[in-house]
């Protein structure tokens, strides 16, 4: 079984419309979100729903204040500036608490208790391409990077089940830890940028971390007609630093009218900007069969 | 600190935060404000690109790890059982320590029996800052293959450096720790969006996040006649205002592209954003 995994560092410049597309054109195979911060791989693939688990990643610190006798020893061990005070009364800033416990440890009246956290949930289901894992993370919870490695778990120990030879993730942008837990493990990162300043930027420090990991990358160049000189200047750094580059994709208002009509640009057109996620398709396809 | 404090921050990436905010705080600056512009996507910051500065190294940030001393470790193991994080493991009869799951919490150096554990700085990234057309920019940059944005961003924010009325923060993508830790504490938060059903879908969860923080909020529609109605709709339905609609312009994306902000491309931007920014933050006092 092989891991893809799409990413771009910078957002916005078409990962999730990309791996919709590839997940159109693949065939045995699993699909994954990992952007569970801003996910919307659902709102192109049409999924149903078979089941919905809680996510569990952490622990947060509450202080029962029948029992805190004020004594701050908390406040002072905390490294997150979790602890609040208000007139020698302690409460905890969940946005802040990170659950390492230290407080409830060391409270002499044992007045801190440590509850477990159910940050989001992540659902199996199913599309008429194949499977589906996916995800959403509670409003402004964390440990974005736990619940990717979940699904991901999931869904290659599903895959190695059923026998699907492929796991397509869509990655979130970045390059922190949400985007480090997408590409562990993987056998090939696709990177999609746009020809700007900031596109390439961004694709140099992602390219620059799959390497790290020392993960074969390749790329394409979206919206590529924009601005023909920064595509070559993207090519061209492409080249000289062991990335392959699969092609150009022509800024195409289809993109949009395919996200809106709920599908794929290669369901939906096929027109320039479909053609040429087909091509490239083609040559990941082609890349992951010489992988082994 | 800051006399008004905004924040511009975007569930789906890509929607226009840098050149909106580096526009904001550029304009505001431009008409003899004094600004401190932040940019605060320490993983992929991007604002520099569309100023034209000299970045300085101002200091190091790091996070505060264990070292074990092998010679005074038993190999009790309260370490691993005290992490939280699970990034400590005794191996054998000596622990090993995943530095890049650490915390930096100090869980295993105040329980260490032996007293066989001391903290030692671990860098993780670094600020940089600039002097640029008598505003001060300063930005937060993540080393690569390091997974922890936080503590870099909390730096970001807490450092002064400048006693500017205004602080604009450009937030990274998102809604979760980052994106919160950008944006905590400011006296309005701007979302930017695109009217696409992706964008609809982000700025719903960029709007849960802000009304769980309780900051207030807008919206910001870029690229405003691509697309769809239903991110107008939503607004209307939910009373969020809209504050501008900045249409997509060939000539605003490829200036863009040429490492252009908005009010260079289209300098009548530049007195709306001013006005803005004032409205945002109860009005010229």
């Amino acid at each position: 079984m092989k891991q893809l995994v799409i990413l771009s560092g910078k957002g916005g410049t078409g990962k999730t419309s990309i791996t919709a597309s590839f997940a159109a054109l693949s065939k045995n195979f699993i699909l994954v979100d990992a952007d569970v911060d801003a996910a919307d791989l659902h709102l192109v693939t049409s999924p149903e729903i078979l089941s919905t688990h809680d996510f569990i990643a952490g622990q947060e610190a509450e202080i029962n204040p029948d029992l805190c006798e004020g004594c701050g020893n908390c406040k002072d061990l905390c490294r997150f500036d979790a602890i609040m005070e208000q007139d020698e009364t302690y409460t905890v800033d969940p946005y802040a608490c990170e659950g390492c416990g230290l407080c409830a440890r060391y409270c002499p009246t044992d007045a801190i208790a440590m509850n477990p956290v159910v940050s989001g949930q992540w659902f199996k289901s199913e599309t008429k391409n194949g499977p589906f894992y996916h995800a959403k993370l509670g409003i402004a919870a964390d440990n974005s990077g736990k619940m990717v490695a979940t699904i991901r778990e999931q869904a290659s120990n599903a895959a190695q089940e059923n026998g699907q030879d492929l796991v397509i993730i869509d990655g979130p942008p970045g390059i922190g830890c949400p985007v480090i837990a997408s590409l562990t493990g993987c056998d090939l990162v696709f990177v999609i940028t746009e020809p700007t300043p900031s596109g390439l930027h961004d694709l140099q420090r992602v390219t620059e971390l799959a390497h790290h990991f020392k993960i074969p990358v390749l790329s394409a160049v979206n919206k590529a007609d924009l601005d023909d000189e920064m595509t070559e200047k993207i090519e061209k750094y492409c080249e000289e630093n062991n990335i392959r580059t699969l092609g150009r994709i022509p800024f195409d208002p289809a993109f949009v009218k395919s996200m809106i009509n709920k599908v794929s640009i290669v369901e939906y057109s096929s027109g320039a900007g479909a053609m040429a996620v087909r091509n490239i398709w083609q040559k990941v396809n082609y890349q992951l069969e010489l992988e082994n | 600190m800051s006399k008004h404090t905004i924040a511009i921050a975007s569930g789906k990436g890509g929607t226009g935060k840098t050149t909106i905010s580096v526009s904001m705080a550029l304009a505001l600056a431009q008409s003899g404000e004094s600004v401190s512009f932040k940019d605060a996507d320490v993983e992929e910051p991007n604002a520099h690109l569309f100023l034209d500065v000299d970045l300085k190294k101002k200091s190091d940030v790091s996070v505060l790890i264990p070292e074990i001393d092998e010679a005074k470790c038993d190999g009790c193991a309260e370490c691993q059982k005290a992490c939280a994080f699970n990034a400590i493991t005794v191996m054998g009869s000596l622990p090993l320590v995943f530095t890049e799951l650490c915390h930096g919490c100090g869980a295993c150096t105040l329980v260490c029996p032996q007293k066989a554990i001391t903290e030692v700085p671990k860098i993780i990234g670094r600020l940089d800052s600039a002097k640029v057309d008598e505003m001060s920019f300063s930005r937060g940059i993540l080393n690569v293959g390091e997974a922890m944005s936080s503590p870099i961003i909390a730096k970001l924010r807490e450092e002064n450096g400048t006693d500017a009325d205004w602080t604009i923060i450009d937030a990274p993508p998102g809604t979760s720790c980052p994106v919160i830790n950008s944006s905590r504490n400011v006296d309005y938060l701007i979302l930017v969006t695109e009217p696409t059903p992706f964008g609809l879908n982000d700025l719903e969860l960029a709007v849960g996040m802000a009304r769980a923080l309780e900051l207030p909020h807008g919206v910001i529609i870029n690229r405003a006649n691509l697309g769809d109605r239903e991110v107008y709709d939503y607004c209307t339905r939910e009373q969020i205002p809209i504050l501008l609609e900045i249409p997509f312009d060939r000539k605003i994306a490829e200036g863009y592209a040429k490492g252009q902000t908005l009010i260079v491309s289209q300098p009548e931007w530049s007195e709306k954003l001013v006005e803005l920014a004032f409205d945002l933050v109860g009005g010229r006092s």
